[in-house]
């Protein structure tokens, strides 16, 4: 008996908290159906409402939303794409090959993750200027496109789970380096990829400071940078702020439930073995 | 492409020269190694190195990003270090990090705990839902948040006049503003931090609880004296990404409160800031000097962080 009221407590501690971290979504889509004067009357309208579409339709007509949505997926979606090269790439050779100077090379790796980054937004801008690269997509991918942490965990993955006998037989069927990298490891290092892609697309997709400084020009902006100006200046038309932030992220939310579950297992072993 | 492949390994101590051909030729059989391995090493030094050299010399010039720079001493660190909007600036961070990373803390903790208990069912749905906030986008969640602190008709406003209490401009107060920036950051990171908790807790041996079991330990002898020494790296870990992510501090009160933090500038983050200093006034060599001054704030919190995990590790052995 004892057991069941402590089991009861604990679901209904699990529930309020959960129902804490729901709640803005529930509250996003309840106004995104409503009237400006809705979201500010009191009692607040905490039901549906019937102006999904009308909102909506707003955002489409005084924001160029498919605009920021398809620069949103490009960006994110070249950085995703050429960080998994990278960073497999990389990661793999320091797992299974050996190398003088490997060694200090990848303590090097390590120490360059503790470089603090904000240290360096004014110089960085400085740089992209002297590259002529502000205002393009090219200062929010490159600069990123392989970095420390991704390097680590696919070396990792790949020291525990790619066979040295199976890359030996590639060698012997006569397999280059690149064959051995392409045909043999980055189908082992798949599950490996598929999170260090996510945790990339979904880091790419919600950027906000790098994208604000460098993108000066309207019909280049990200989905985040187009939301926070919307926020700006559409003070009066609240209902469309709103519809517009709901429909920037309802398509991330979706990538999420479908790889939530290794994702979250994935994140925390990262942190414990970090 | 030059040759990166020579160029990533160090210049050596002096050689006989039969053994540098050697190992010259040694670094030349591994250059598909070496090609594999370079872009990061070069991406880092143009992108990553080259920034914090070059933000050093910045600090010491006064460059509006157009113009000419001219050689400006250490005007720079002294304005910033004589500027009461800068000490503000810090004050405010420090004071958002402290209701932030406390309550969140603690509040992963608890979370954690409840999921580890054996009587858990939809441990999953559980995961996934606290999990959520996390991938959501910081401006998106400055939006919303921006309707339940609302200065007038905003959703907590209505909480309060439904339990008889005047209603408060939040976004318009130091403290209300800053509130509302922590709460976000508890919102958003606490579901995070207790995942990465249970992770640890679930790696912890369930021998040594049965054998305190079987000494007569009661739950919160062994929680502290299992569980949380067990868990100090990983509470380590947490503390000094939160303070990393504490320092940096800068979507929030920007989509909430623009430029300048709100009208009473308490949301005015160093970041914000930094970026209001560079990027909106132009003042490039003094925004590379703001930057220095927050590297110094990050490591000197990192110290403290580090040294008070040690520090309670160091009693709780005397304990014994």
């Amino acid at each position: 008996m004892a057991m069941r009221t402590k089991s009861i407590l604990l679901h209904i501690g699990l529930a309020i908290g959960l129902l804490i971290s729901i709640f803005p979504f529930y509250w996003l889509l309840v106004m995104a159906t409503r009237t400006t004067s809705d979201i500010y009357s009191f009692p607040p309208k905490l039901w549906f409402g019937t102006r999904l579409l009308d909102n909506i339709g707003r955002v489409f007509d005084n924001v160029d939303f498919f605009g920021a949505f398809w620069n949103t997926l490009f960006v994110a979606s070249a950085c995703t794409l050429l960080v998994l090269f990278f960073d497999s790439l990389a990661g793999f050779t320091f797992a299974k090959f050996d190398f003088p100077g490997k060694k200090l090379l990848f303590v090097l790796l390590l120490a360059t993750m503790m470089a603090p980054s904000q240290l360096s937004l004014v110089p960085s801008f400085v740089i992209m200027a002297k590259f002529g690269w502000v205002g393009t997509f090219k200062a929010l991918i490159i600069p990123g496109m392989a970095n420390a942490f991704g390097i680590f965990w696919i070396r990792q993955y790949a020291q525990e789970s790619v066979p040295s006998e199976l890359l030996d037989a590639g060698r012997i069927d006569g397999c280059g380096f690149l064959r051995l990298y392409w045909n043999v490891a980055l189908p082992i290092l798949r599950p490996a990829l598929s999170f260090l892609g996510a945790f990339t697309f979904i880091g790419a997709w919600n950027d906000y400071l790098w994208p604000l400084i460098i993108l000066t020009d309207e019909r280049k902006y990200t989905l985040q940078v187009a939301l926070a100006s919307l926020n700006g200046i559409y003070v009066t038309d609240y209902s469309m702020v709103i519809a517009g932030t709901l429909l920037a992220v309802i398509p991330l939310i979706i990538l999420f439930l479908f790889i939530s579950k290794q994702f979250i297992s994935d994140i925390a072993a990262g942190a414990i073995k970090s | 492409m030059g040759n990166p492949m020579l160029n990533a390994e160090p210049a050596r101590a002096p050689v006989p020269p039969r053994i540098k051909g050697s190992l010259a030729s040694r670094l030349w059989r591994h250059r598909k190694e070496y090609l594999a391995i370079s872009p990061f090493y070069i991406l880092f030094a143009i992108f990553g190195l080259f920034p914090i050299a070059f933000s050093m010399y910045l600090s010491f010039q006064k460059w509006d990003g157009i113009g000419r720079m001219s050689y400006n001493g250490v005007n720079n660190y002294r304005f910033m270090l004589t500027d009461p909007e800068f000490w503000r600036a810090v004050g405010n961070t420090l004071l958002i990090w402290i209701y932030s990373t406390i309550p969140m803390l603690f509040i992963a903790l608890a979370v954690a705990f409840l999921l580890n208990s054996s009587f858990v069912r939809f441990r999953t749905f559980y995961r996934i839902g606290y999990f959520l906030p996390n991938v959501t986008s910081l401006v998106a969640v400055a939006i919303v948040f921006g309707t339940i602190f609302s200065n007038n008709y905003g959703l907590l406003n209505y909480v309060l006049n439904l339990l008889g209490l005047n209603s408060i401009e939040w976004l318009n107060k130091t403290w209300g503003i800053q509130l509302a920036v922590s709460v976000m950051v508890i919102w958003r990171w606490a579901g995070y931090n207790a995942i990465i908790y249970l992770a640890g807790l679930q790696s912890i041996p369930s021998v040594l609880y049965e054998a305190a079991k079987i000494d007569g330990a009661s739950t919160i002898q062994s929680f502290f004296r299992i569980t949380i020494p067990n868990l100090r790296p990983i509470i380590l870990f947490t503390l000094i990404t939160s303070t990393i992510g504490g320092m940096q501090i800068f979507t929030e009160p920007q989509v909430l409160a623009g430029n300048d933090g709100g009208v009473s500038g308490g949301g005015l983050t160093i970041v914000l800031y930094l970026y209001r200093e560079a990027f909106i006034h132009n003042y490039f060599g003094y925004g590379a000097a703001v930057g220095w001054g927050m590297f110094v704030l990050i490591a000197l919190f990192s110290i403290v962080n580090w040294l008070f995990v040690q520090g309670g590790q160091t009693r709780g052995q005397e304990v014994k």
